[in-house]
């Protein structure tokens, strides 16, 4: 039950930055400098999140059915295959992987 | 592109697509509510993240660090974080759906990568925001429903990895930086933040080496806007 306050914090930071965008005037958010963080911060995390979540449990690096499940993924986005089948084809994989071993 | 563009057909390939990649979450849905009890979370408070956050990028972070052990302040962070985007697709949508009032507090929480996508690519004003409200509230039931199910479901399950459901975020997150690799200059800043962030790993508690990474991009952000402005 510990999660609480971290679930409706975060909940509510979220809702937050969405009206933010709606609500403020366009020039407050369009500095060249917020515009370029903004433009990096995703890239940066998303690439970050993927080789962390896919490598690492806790503070250990570890080599799992995981990679193999990105890998698929990865082959799944060279294809341009949609959202779906790229997430379905990660789980599938790793699946399969545990399996066999 | 005129006025002529909103006819009953053109609204009626809008819903298609609404529908399509409303299906897309929905299937998706299912493995973040899975991932999330898995994660150490209750049932409730998946489906309240899903209800109150809605932005699965955001979700499936913020569970992910609290699921490997991380500190409720850095899982905090990292939703925030990544949610950050959100408000420059609200800069993009509000010229474009001319809310007022309390409406721009529901048109608020539909923000999402999705909307904003379908929002721009239509030709007209109507039809923008005939997009807009119809992919939102679409979305909003399929990813909540699709969450429910998803949780529930995993609460049966002796162990989601048995269906790979562990690969499921991995993947996600790849299928959402694919596109992005293609901006100026963030294939070098996301390989940086990357390394920084696996550097730090065996070294400081779980959930600080993506808040790392983050700081990566605000110095590179800060290095290089006077060249891409």
């Amino acid at each position: 039950m510990s999660n609480w306050p971290a679930v409706l914090v975060a909940s509510v930071g979220t809702y937050a930055l969405k009206l933010l965008g709606i609500l403020v005037p366009e020039r407050v958010l369009n500095h060249p400098l917020v515009r370029r963080v903004a433009l990096l911060m995703p890239v940066t995390l998303l690439a970050a999140l993927v080789v962390l979540q896919t490598f690492s449990t806790g503070t250990r690096f570890v080599l799992d059915a995981r990679a193999a499940g990105l890998a698929a993924a990865l082959v799944a986005v060279i294809c341009r295959a949609p959202f779906l089948v790229v997430v379905v084809a990660a789980c599938v994989t790793s699946a399969l992987v545990r399996l066999l071993t | 592109m005129t006025a002529g563009d909103d006819t009953a057909a053109a609204r009626h390939a809008v819903l298609r697509n609404a529908a399509a990649i409303a299906l897309t979450t929905g299937a998706y849905a299912l493995s973040f509510g899975a991932v999330g009890v898995a994660g150490g979370l209750s049932v409730w408070q998946t489906c309240v993240l899903s209800l109150l956050m809605f932005s699965g990028g955001s979700q499936f972070a913020f569970v992910g660090v609290l699921g490997g052990g991380g500190a409720a302040g850095s899982a905090v962070s990292v939703a925030l974080l990544l949610g950050g985007r959100n408000a420059f697709y609200g800069i993009r949508l509000a010229p474009l759906l001319g809310v007022r009032g309390v409406r721009r507090v529901l048109a608020g929480h539909f923000v999402l990568d999705e909307t904003t996508a379908m929002t721009v690519a239509q030709g007209s004003t109507p039809l923008q925001r005939y997009a807009f409200w119809s992919t939102g509230p679409m979305l909003f039931a399929m990813w909540n429903l699709g969450t429910l199910v998803g949780a529930l479901g995993a609460g049966e399950l002796a162990d989601p990895r048995v269906l790979g459901m562990d690969a499921a975020a991995p993947a996600a997150f790849l299928a959402l930086l694919w596109p992005r690799l293609r901006e100026a200059g963030a294939v070098p800043v996301a390989l940086a933040g990357t390394a920084v962030c696996l550097a730090a790993v065996p070294f400081v508690p779980v959930g600080v080496p993506i808040l790392l990474a983050a700081g990566v991009a605000i110095v590179a952000g800060a290095v290089t806007y006077r060249r891409a402005s």
